[in-house]
């Protein structure tokens, strides 16, 4: 996933306002917060100048639409299945400590990622330390992945 | 509700907590791997039962099987790495009975260390015993997050373990040692010692020195200090465990290295070494044979005398061209032996009895096509660590178990 610095140097660069925004970097933050979509810059679908980058824009920022109400973001090509987040999630481990917190199948329904299908799939995302105002920036299965397929944006 | 579960064959870690349900017509496969739902599912091209390369019902190809065999006067058998352990009791049965060379694919991977485990030269222990006491785990020449994708998570590193319920961020140390910064390497953090090709053999030596006080020399980028830091780590383990890969049975002359190692290490505590077994039921044929023979592979029978070594294994015999037919089942060895060795195989009978179309498939007289036991048939199997394994059928199949295709063989002889 791109970051804001890298999204803003592919904007107009005008600081317009007329996305809602007292700038360009702050549309750009908004964007990676997917707070606004791309299509809220009207320059960019408006002035031909700006098609280019727009393509580009749409190929970064595209990824972060598939992302979960958390911002996680689970990249099917690179998970392996290997469950280490499913082990390593603390939410996991408090709510099913025999079963997903040691390694085995979930027993129960209140987990929040198991693996399905050989790819780790997210559910009850109410639950996930990361979701909701007061989050907190847990990394359990983000630094777990040895293949790096888990991202929060 | 009760919950079944199934065990994986994708590997040899035989995973036991496998679900199946049924979701919009579509079979949903729970808890496994990436590679244990692409085994599962099974392949994309089902072997075809054929007799010189034209269909052939199994009954003819049976016949014709039996024909090739009786007719041999030294045939080869090899693989079994993939199949049940009748199967393989099968297979040896029929090596005897047709006076056959007996090889798997151990004889070219994890052979000596499962040999120097059943001679009791090297401790080693169960995967369940690493999930509740390990506190200390090394993974060396190994990158078992590839190979084995659920190892760290349910056996080694993550689980919550009867004496380790402090979780892997307090109770446990993960160290990877290896030619290359691997994805298991990069789990270990800081405890990943990134070694020469083959140097494993003067790596070990400097850890055996380091635990008896001596100060460890190597010829390449590791200081004495990290090594004597790393002998401490390890002296201080209350249940530890070397993970072996191929990377230390391939760049070893001999075990020896391992073996001073394990037991300098266990002059101070308590340390296993473990092989990391790739194909599901590896360890199961050396078992058997084991049993029968006193040797876990590269046997050859004539009569009742048995002849063991180097020459009896599948890249000699190959080689020396000294086997007049091949039976291949559940392995590929045109994919895994030097192309020039396996090409050997165009030149004489060959019978292929496998799930799947592979390479060797493709130049067999006979192919005769399997269940895949622990999907399409039931059966049991001996996982990495030697604890032996029954495995359920998953879905139904009309194919025939690889141990009911060789009573058939045998009978046919």
């Amino acid at each position: 996933m791109a970051n804001a610095m890298e999204i803003y140097q592919l904007l107009p660069k005008t600081n317009c306002k007329k996305c809602g925004k007292s700038s360009c970097m702050a549309f750009a933050a908004a964007l990676l917060s997917r707070e606004k979509n791309l299509d809220e810059c009207t320059p960019m679908l408006e002035e031909e100048k700006y098609s280019e980058n727009y393509t580009k824009l749409k190929g970064l920022v595209s990824p972060a639409e598939q992302a979960s109400e958390t911002g996680m973001i689970v990249h099917e090509d690179r998970c392996i299945g290997c469950g280490n987040c499913v082990v390593a999630c603390p939410v996991n481990v408090a709510e099913d400590p025999k079963g997903a917190g040691s390694g085995n199948a979930p027993t129960n329904e209140r987990v929040i990622l198991k693996v399905e299908d050989g790819v780790v799939r997210l559910s009850n995302v109410e639950d996930c330390r990361r979701f909701g105002e007061n989050k907190r920036l847990c990394s359990g299965c983000i630094v777990t992945c040895p293949t790096k397929a888990i991202e929060f944006v | 509700m009760e919950r079944e579960y199934h065990v994986c064959t994708g590997c040899a870690l035989l995973c036991d907590d496998i679900e199946l349900r049924e979701e919009e017509n579509k079979t949903i496969i729970d808890s496994a791997c990436r590679k244990g739902v692409a085994w599962i599912k099974n392949c994309q091209h089902p072997l075809e039962c054929t007799v010189d390369a034209k269909d052939a019902t199994p009954q003819d190809a049976i016949e014709k099987a039996a024909e090739i065999l009786k007719n041999a006067k030294k045939p080869l058998i090899f693989g079994m790495g993939n199949s049940s352990l009748k199967a393989q009791e099968k297979a040896i049965e029929l090596a005897k009975k047709t006076n056959a060379c007996i090889d798997d694919t151990s004889s070219f991977c994890q052979g000596p260390i499962v040999e120097a485990i059943l001679n009791d030269k090297i401790k080693s222990c169960t995967l369940d015993e690493v999930r509740d006491k390990a506190d200390i785990i090394v993974y060396w020449g190994c990158d078992p997050s590839n190979s084995h994708p659920r190892h760290l998570s349910k056996f080694s590193y993550f689980p919550r373990g009867k004496m380790r319920q402090r979780g892997w961020e307090e109770d446990r140390t993960a160290i990877a040692i290896d030619v290359r910064k691997s994805d298991t390497a990069i789990i270990c953090e800081d405890n990943f010692y990134q070694i020469p090709p083959k140097a494993d053999a003067e790596f070990a030596m400097a850890l055996t020195e380091a635990l008896s006080g001596k100060v460890p020399k190597v010829t390449f980028g590791i200081k004495p200090k990290e090594i004597l830091e790393l002998a401490n780590i390890l002296k201080k383990a209350e249940f530890g465990v070397i993970f072996a890969g191929l990377g230390v049975v391939y760049s070893m002359h001999d075990l020896s290295p391992m073996e001073n190692l394990l037991e300098a290490l266990n002059k101070k505590t308590d340390f296993h070494l473990m092989p990391m077994v790739g194909q599901y039921n590896m360890r199961g044929f050396n078992h058997l044979l084991f049993d029968k023979t006193g040797y876990i592979n590269r046997v050859s029978f004539e009569g009742e005398n048995i002849d063991h070594g180097p020459q009896c294994s599948v890249v000699e015999v190959l080689k020396e061209k000294k086997a007049d037919a091949a039976l291949i089942m559940g392995s590929d060895p045109l994919s895994s032996l030097p192309g020039s060795i396996a090409a050997n195989l165009k030149e004489i009978p060959t019978i292929v009895i496998d799930p799947c179309k592979t390479f060797t498939s493709q130049i067999a007289d006979v192919t005769i096509p399997a269940a895949v036991t622990g999907v399409e048939c039931k059966g049991e199997a001996i996982r990495m660590d030697g604890v032996e394994i029954e495995l359920k059928q998953m879905k139904e199949s009309d194919k025939m178990a690889d141990a009911d295709i060789l009573e058939k063989i045998m009978e046919a002889i």
